[in-house]
């Protein structure tokens, strides 16, 4: 217990503002995830749940406020925000694999270039961590020979490769057909229980329930419940969190 | 015709100096204009900038204003070398400014995601650019380019007339105005010599495309 209080928390946004010309997105972000903790984002769409997740690596500036990880201020551009950013796994709706690569160099271009591995090490990390999901086999195809499912996992590999501190997920199961996204799913729930500090915003109630250690729920730019998930899912507080769940629950 | 066989000495001369041209002309803009195009994505707004500017001056000046700045203006600031080179620079300043074009474009056609996802990996931009951005770029821009080239191989006569002398354009001159041969068969031999070079070129440029096309 006493370790956890004295490291800083993963992540740690305070009073952050963000605005895409005149709409304001993100309004007066408060938020921490301590490490090893799972925070599912809830929200409806366009609430901003996706800008604050690409908030936390800077691939959306910020307009004010503070973002740390790990305990330092997010660098502006350079070397200092590439360095974070290897730090920072980031896994998206839309896999975004290297389209030219193999899914073997997907998996090692990051540990090579970024980290200076050994083409012999990074080749090693990067087949083991392609065992761990399940798609060693696929290892010498190019993406667009893969289903989505397996694409999705690849792109986890490739961002495990980083041996990152937080893992930061987008809808990573948005764009699955429905039958792939329990595979993925799985893979995010076993990186949970080794205790990956993970930050994920999905509709996948399930997941929430079984996986998260809290759920943040978004309207409109802002956090409006920040709570466990039992209590989200079975007595949420705010009219928004309701209405959002009463529409969701009935599909 | 037999001003052509007569003269092919002179002719194939004058083919090498175009070809010198063009080759250095290829190498030069092609280097400065993928810079140049590295400079119109990059985070960094001056180098923006830079690009920008540089494209709406060169690409819309007429390439023989480019040419008299290179021949007669760099003497006055005390630059002074042969008019060969004046030449090449000026063709080079001028064409990099559409290769540059070509190069952004085809940067513009690989997806958003792409670039993202290689720099949430960690890569810095010249990472990013160089092996997830480019590698994918080429497809779209090796066709653009293709006419970029093919352009400046024809617009090299213009450096020709600004007395380069001995290129392909200049044996045309000299045949024609100095020796007073019949213009006709003069033109047609110039004609030829930049066609040996555009045809071959234009082949290889077809080939490259279909090899970069099957190369994922
Ligand atoms: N690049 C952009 N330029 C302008 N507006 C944007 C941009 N990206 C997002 N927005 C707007 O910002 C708001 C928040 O978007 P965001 O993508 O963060 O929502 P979201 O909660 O992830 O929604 P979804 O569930 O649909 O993914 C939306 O109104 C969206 O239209
Ligand atoms: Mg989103």
């Amino acid at each position: 217990m006493s370790t956890e209080t004295a490291a800083p928390p993963m992540i740690k946004a305070t009073a952050v503002n963000k605005y895409f010309g005149d709409l304001h997105v993100l309004k007066d972000i408060d938020f921490e995830v301590p490490r090893g903790q799972v925070v599912v984002v809830l929200g409806p769409s366009g609430s901003g749940k996706s800008t604050l997740c690409r908030a936390i690596n800077r691939l959306e500036p910020i307009n004010s406020g503070q973002i740390e990880v790990d305990g330092k201020p997010l660098p502006a551009e350079g070397k200092a925000l590439a360095a974070l950013r290897a730090d920072v796994g980031m896994v998206f709706q839309q896999f975004n694999l290297f389209a030219h690569k193999t899914i073997l160099e997907n998996v090692t271009l990051g540990p090579t270039k970024v980290r200076r591995a050994s083409a012999a090490e990074a080749r090693t990390l990067a087949m083991e961590l392609l065992e761990r999901v399940g798609i060693a086999n696929q290892a010498e195809k190019y993406p667009a020979q893969l289903s989505g499912g397996q694409q999705q996992r690849a792109a986890i590999a490739r961002a495990l490769a980083m041996k990152p501190k937080v893992m930061l997920f987008d809808e990573p199961t948005s764009a699955l057909d429905p039958e792939m996204v329990q595979e993925v799913l799985d893979t995010m729930t076993s990186l949970a229980d080794e205790g990956m500090t993970m930050l994920v915003v999905t509709h996948e109630m399930g997941f929430a329930r079984r996986a998260a250690h809290r759920v943040i729920f978004m309207s409109d730019g802002e956090i409006v419940e920040d709570t466990n998930p039992n209590d989200f899912f079975t007595d949420p507080k705010s009219e928004r969190a309701k209405d959002f769940l009463g529409k969701i629950l009935t599909h | 015709m037999d001003v052509i066989i007569d003269n092919l000495p002179l002719y194939a001369d004058g083919l090498l100096t175009t070809l010198q041209i063009c080759a250095y002309g290829f190498v030069g803009s092609l280097v400065l204009g993928t810079i140049l195009g590295a400079f119109r994505v990059s985070p960094v707004a001056p180098l923006r900038w830079v690009g920008t500017s540089w494209v709406n001056v060169f690409r819309n000046c007429p390439l023989t204003i480019v040419l008299f700045f290179c021949a007669f203006g760099l003497p006055e600031v005390g630059i002074n070398g042969q008019y060969f080179w004046f030449g090449v620079t000026g063709l080079v300043l001028y064409t990099s400014a559409f290769v540059c074009e070509a190069v952004r474009s085809g940067i513009n056609s690989v997806s958003a995601g792409q670039a993202e996802a290689a720099r949430a990996v960690g890569l810095n931009f010249g990472q990013s650019l160089s092996y997830v951005i480019m590698p994918q770029a080429v497809r779209s821009v090796v066709p653009p380019l293709g006419s970029v080239i093919i352009a400046m191989i024809k617009n090299s006569a213009i450096v020709g007339a600004f007395g380069v002398g001995g290129d392909l354009f200049a044996v045309g001159q000299q045949l024609s105005s100095a020796q007073g041969k019949a213009a006709l068969p003069v033109l047609t031999g110039v004609a030829l010599g930049y066609l040996v070079i555009t045809i071959p070129g234009g082949l290889l440029l077809g080939w490259l495309e279909r090899k970069v096309a099957i190369a994922r």
